[in-house]
């Protein structure tokens, strides 16, 4: 069976691959690209666990092909540190501990970056619609939505 | 399995017509991944008509609109002149899974996928949107409550795919709305859902109506008897009441774990006038 080649760009990073048809971009990143940060929770884009964007767009990267990635722009988890220096949100979800297993966690922090690109003054409700995709199993919801909105006070300046 | 992202519409017809039943079109694929993941769909041949224009677009035409089947739901909630223009329309977009899913899924998609509860799918009944759709034999046109005939059943023929979702000029004072009924108030499938679309007079009066009930039968229903009883109404209370019983008297829905008949035609009838009432509402904000 003849694989297909892919050229995009994930956190900036020009890459190639080559992948089966029927596989998922959530597959492409973990097995292809090593780039594990990325989680399979439930593979049919309910958990949101595997949130990625793509050309600034947040979706499920379960529910898109590898080969729709063609000429994209992804980003991932592995994009969001600065180096050794954390995003906001990153900090603030360990020091509000909106965390335990971490499963949830990369795709909850890409989805909460990009609300608060699009809304850096969410409300508590406006957090909560828009995490709705985000399934966690462990924390119950409330210290990860007190992580989004100290983030974003913080990323406001204030 | 092989994939294709035909650039024309021509290109993509004859990829289809040439698969012998064995492909299958690829917009925003939240629904066609979990059957190939599942095994439910093994097609030979994926055509992605995501690079087609025509697909892709949100356009004026004949004084109202031309929606592209591949226009991606998160795209339509943020076209602000389209939201402002059919609100209902949008409304019914906006539950069609999360963020994350609306930022893959189509129209096109959540119609072809010709599920009962479909979201999308009363709003435009309501709205008297024409699915254009393209095939071998050239284009035809079909009202979008003519298009599915059953659970996963469409009037598609092979090589025969929905380009465009063509919606009527939008007369002044005028609203449409959707509501749904589900347990949870996101992440959910509808147990009943309810479009409303309405047109007032001068005075205030209803001059024209459509009405349409989702997850109660075998596909989406447009409700004449619905839209009759506020028509010549000034939508008050005995009209609503009227309308809530006409909706109720056309369900024929089965029992699932989501409801039972009893409750599902009950709860039609509930939607039916607070779609309504927000459909007046909107409606009135333009007198």
């Amino acid at each position: 069976m003849s694989r297909n080649h892919v050229s995009t760009t994930v956190n900036g990073d020009r890459v190639e691959f080559l992948c089966e048809t029927g596989q998922t971009l959530l597959e492409a990143l973990r097995d292809e690209l090593r780039l594990t940060g990325t989680k399979e929770g439930c593979g049919t884009g309910d958990c949101g666990a595997c949130s990625v964007m793509v050309d600034g767009r947040l979706v499920c990267s379960c529910l898109m092909l590898a080969v729709e990635a063609e000429g994209k722009a992804i980003e991932t988890v592995e994009g969001m540190a600065d180096g050794d220096t954390l995003h906001p949100l990153q900090r603030k979800f360990i020091e509000h501990a909106a965390l335990q297993c971490g499963i949830c966690t990369p795709g909850i922090l890409i989805a909460a970056r990009a609300l608060l690109a699009r809304n850096p003054d969410p409300t508590e409700a406006e957090v909560r619609f828009w995490l709705a995709g985000n399934l966690c199993r462990c924390t119950g919801y409330h210290k990860i939505v007190d992580a989004v909105l100290d983030a974003a006070r913080e990323m406001r300046g204030g | 399995m092989r994939y294709e992202v035909p650039k024309t519409l021509e290109a993509a017809i004859a990829l289809l017509a040439g698969a012998n039943g064995r492909g299958r079109v690829l917009a925003g694929g939240t629904d066609l991944l979990i059957q190939l993941r599942s095994g439910r769909a093994e097609p030979e041949l994926l055509v992605d008509v995501k690079a087609i224009a025509e697909m892709r677009a949100v356009e004026a035409a004949a004084g109202g609109y031309r929606v592209g089947a591949a226009v991606t739901c998160m795209e339509l909630i943020e076209n602000e002149a389209f939201a402002r223009a059919w609100p209902g329309i949008v409304d019914g977009v906006k539950y069609i899974g999360s963020i994350q899913v609306k930022g893959r899924a189509t129209m096109g998609g959540n119609l072809c996928n010709a599920s009962p509860a479909a979201d999308s799918v009363p709003a435009l009944i309501a709205a008297g949107a024409v699915a254009c759709i393209a095939g071998p034999q050239g284009r035809r046109e079909q009202p979008v409550e003519a298009f599915v005939t059953g659970p996963g059943k469409t009037t598609l023929a092979k090589g025969e795919l929905v380009v465009s979702f063509l919606l009527p000029r939008r007369a002044p004072r005028s609203g449409d709305a959707y509501l749904r009924f589900t347990p949870r108030t996101e992440m959910d499938i509808a147990v009943v859902g309810a479009a409303v679309n309405l047109t007032l007079d001068d005075k205030g009066v209803c001059g024209s109506a459509r009405v349409s009930l989702g997850a109660v039968a075998a596909r989406a229903l447009l409700v004449p008897e619905a839209a009759a009883a506020l028509i010549g109404t000034r939508v008050d209370a005995v009209a609503l009441a009227r309308l809530a019983a006409a909706a109720s008297a056309a369900c024929k829905p089965i029992d699932d774990k989501r409801g039972t008949k009893e409750y599902r035609i009950k709860v039609a009838g509930v939607m039916a006038e607070r779609a309504a009432v927000i459909a007046l509402e909107r409606a009135g904000r333009q007198i």
